[in-house]
């Protein structure tokens, strides 16, 4: 694979100083993890290291892979493979898919439990999210929802699923026990991700159309709290948030902001927006690698992927990955 | 809710491009599934009572109707003298109007009303949003040519005024008067003095203004020199077209397909809008009064998703839906306007159309 050609402007263009900071902070790296990166429109998964930060590997998988997510372990990658209505396994050490799972259809996003199984898909077509036995590939339940569903999240105790459905407009809560939606909060318009903190006491959900981030209490199911986002010289209508990631110890949230162009890292305690971080073309999802040193971003319109050292709130670095990247996740070890 | 809208009349033995007859009717029971799936959850129950009149009937009698039975959410699928029937007939009854079918800028004007909603683009929005567009290409000469309707006069000083505030020159401005040729037999005789009608004007593009698509397919590739085609056919601006699939909206598209065994069209999307402003109302306000609805609707965060990249708003002054329109050919989207780089104080969506300070409305 060649070198990728860097993305920035001109006056930005310190590929060879870049590269070199990216070595140096990999001899710092305690370990160095693997990165999964879904594109969309290129049919296939980015394989990117995360100590030298190259694309090792882009393999083929199913049509449209979108929603891309890793068993607790580390030995089960999982990718929605929309316009073939199934789910993808694929073997990280061999990068061959081993099995097709059924999904329903259309399946966009999922969200796996703390266990490793069951795997909740949210069917965006269908109007439901199907609860799938990933050992036994059987479909457990499939529950009915609003219109769209998205976003998918479960609590780090495993007891509730979150669902947001992007034209109803809610937050669907679902108790894993019996599959019955228990409560639901209304958010602003089209919520596309849910987050919990790792303490489960907060839930983040972002709405793309509405521009905010609805913090709530999952205890109460009220929103306490929602994040707006001002960036000079973007309009109002191009901050669109989409994926949240927050740090283990609950003190800092990043928001993927959409066609704006930018992560916001947000002050999860107060709430202010503390920096908004210059990346790629339309910003959707993120993955923090599990020592929270780096934080990965996919760009649907410029098709790459940007890398933000945690510590130093800074962009590093721009990796090229296949058409309109879309999910990514990163192996736990 | 109701729909009124009026029978498409007979098409000729084979139409290629004849109306279907569940137009705007599709895209509004699209809606209210959409709603009826949020319902579920709020314990809301969506209906909607469809009227289509027949050629002589009355709008006014029809919507007097609806109202007497107690349904006080009209969308409208309807043209500009019929709207304003069904708005003068409900006036005291508490009705809400949602106007999905009718482009009139003095509908946004002169004539408007404070109980009115304009779901449907203003002549002025669409041809702001094709200036727009041959303004960023530098395509600045145009030819324009204008149909005998009402309609094609009023889209043609629409364009005019497009013209000026986005800096293109009209060098020809000619009536066509050659007839309905779009719609003849491809057999028939071709009329060679319409085949000579475009020489020697030195323009970028011919805008066609031919909203009953009577001419305008007829004229690219039949020109003297070569033309592109741009207006009400050839590239046109719209609401929604079927080559539309960004900002989720392939969704929207294929649950219409499987509903409809047909694609979307503009008046499918705005009534489809209309229903769902309506339906996104009474879920945040959990009313189903016109007045809370409306109200709702007017406030200035008022804001809804509807597949189009930017949430969606309404403009105070002349309660029109502000939109980005989609810049098309036959079976692509080539560009989306507002264009970048056309600014607006309070928000880029407000270049196209009518703005606060040139508006003609005084509602109430």
């Amino acid at each position: 694979m060649s070198t990728p050609a860097p993305r920035w402007p001109a006056s930005r263009r310190l590929a060879p100083l870049l590269a070199g900071a990216a070595a140096l902070f990999a001899a710092d790296a305690a370990s160095a993890y693997t990165v999964y990166v879904s594109n969309e429109r290129g049919n296939s998964v980015s394989v990117i290291d995360s100590a030298t930060l190259e694309v090792k590997q882009t393999v083929k998988v199913g049509r449209r892979p979108r929603g891309i997510t890793m068993s607790p372990d580390g030995k089960v990658l999982y990718i929605c493979a929309s316009d073939d209505h199934a789910v993808q396994v694929v073997d990280p050490a061999t990068m061959k898919v081993t099995r097709k799972l059924k999904s329903g259809p259309d399946p966009e996003l999922f969200a796996l439990h703390p266990s490793g199984n069951p795997l909740y898909i949210a069917n965006e077509d269908d109007n439901q999210v199907t609860v799938l036995d990933v050992e036994a590939n059987k479909i457990a339940a499939q529950v009915p929802v609003g219109t769209e569903p998205e976003g998918m999240a479960v609590s780090p105790d495993g007891a509730i699923l979150v669902a947001t459905s992007e034209t109803t407009n809610m937050a669907h809560f679902i108790d894993t026990k019996t599959n019955k939606i228990v409560a639901n909060v209304l958010v602003d318009a089209r919520p596309r991700f849910a987050e919990y903190s790792s303490d489960g006491k907060r839930l983040w959900v972002s709405a793309e159309v509405g521009g905010t981030v609805a913090v709530i209490d999952p205890e109460t199911r009220k929103i306490i709290q929602k994040v707006s986002f001002k960036i000079p010289g973007v309009s109002k209508e191009a901050i669109q948030p989409v994926g949240v990631r927050l740090t283990k110890d609950g003190k800092k949230a990043f928001v993927a902001l959409g066609p704006a162009n930018r992560v916001a890292v947000v002050n999860a305690e107060t709430f202010e927006v503390e920096k908004y971080l210059l990346v790629g073309q339309r910003v959707w999802q993120l993955a923090l690698t599990p020592d929270e040193k780096l934080l990965f971003t996919t760009n649907g319109n410029s098709n790459d992927v940007s890398v933000i050292d945690v510590p130093e709130m800074k962009v590093v670095k721009s990796i090229k990955v296949g058409g309109a990247p879309w999910g990514v996740v990163v192996s736990p070890q | 809710m109701g729909l009124i809208t009026r029978a498409v009349p007979p098409p000729p033995l084979y139409d290629l491009l004849a109306v279907p007859e569940d137009e705007a009717v599709a895209g509004a029971e699209l809606a209210m599934k959409d709603n009826a799936t949020t319902g579920l959850f709020t314990g809301q129950v969506f209906t909607l009572e469809n009227v289509t009149l027949s050629e002589d009937e009355d709008p006014a009698e029809a919507a007097r109707k609806l109202a007497d039975d107690g349904i006080r959410l009209i969308i409208a699928n309807l043209a500009a003298a019929d709207l304003l029937k069904v708005a003068d007939a409900v006036k005291d009854k508490g009705v809400v109007v949602f106007n999905v079918g009718a482009s009139d800028d003095d509908l946004r004007g002169e004539k408007c009303r404070a109980d009115v909603f304009h779901i449907a683009p203003s002549r002025a929005m669409l041809t702001d949003a094709l200036a727009q567009f041959l303004a960023v290409k530098r395509w600045s000469k145009l030819f324009l040519v204008v149909g005998p309707n009402a309609g094609d006069q009023l889209y043609a000083e629409a364009l005019r005024r497009s013209a000026k505030k986005f800096g293109l020159k009209i060098v020809a401005d000619k009536p066509w008067t050659f007839g309905p040729l779009a719609r003849d037999r491809s057999d028939s005789i071709t009329r060679s003095d319409a085949l000579v009608f475009s020489r020697g004007v030195d323009a970028d593009v011919i805008v066609v203004a031919d909203e009953a698509n009577d001419f305008g397919n007829y004229i690219p590739f039949r020109t003297f020199e070569p033309r592109l085609v741009v207006g009400t056919q050839g590239l046109t601006a719209s609401t929604w077209h079927p080559a539309q699939d960004a900002w989720g909206s392939a969704q929207l598209q294929s649950r219409f397909l499987r509903n409809s065994n047909r694609v979307m069209r503009p008046a499918d999307y705005q009534a489809w809008l209309a229903a769902r402003m309506v339906g996104e109302a009474a879920t945040r306000t959990r009313s189903a009064d016109p007045d809370v609805i409306a109200k709702y609707l007017r406030a200035p965060d008022f804001n809804i998703a509807a597949f189009k990249g930017v949430p969606l708003s309404i403009r105070p002054w002349d309660q029109q839906v502000r939109q980005p329109l989609l810049i098309a050919q036959p079976l692509g989207i080539v560009g989306v306007a507002p264009e970048e780089g056309f600014l607006h104080q309070r928000t880029p969506l407000d270049t196209l159309g009518a703005d606060e300070r040139e508006t003609k409305c005084r509602l109430n």
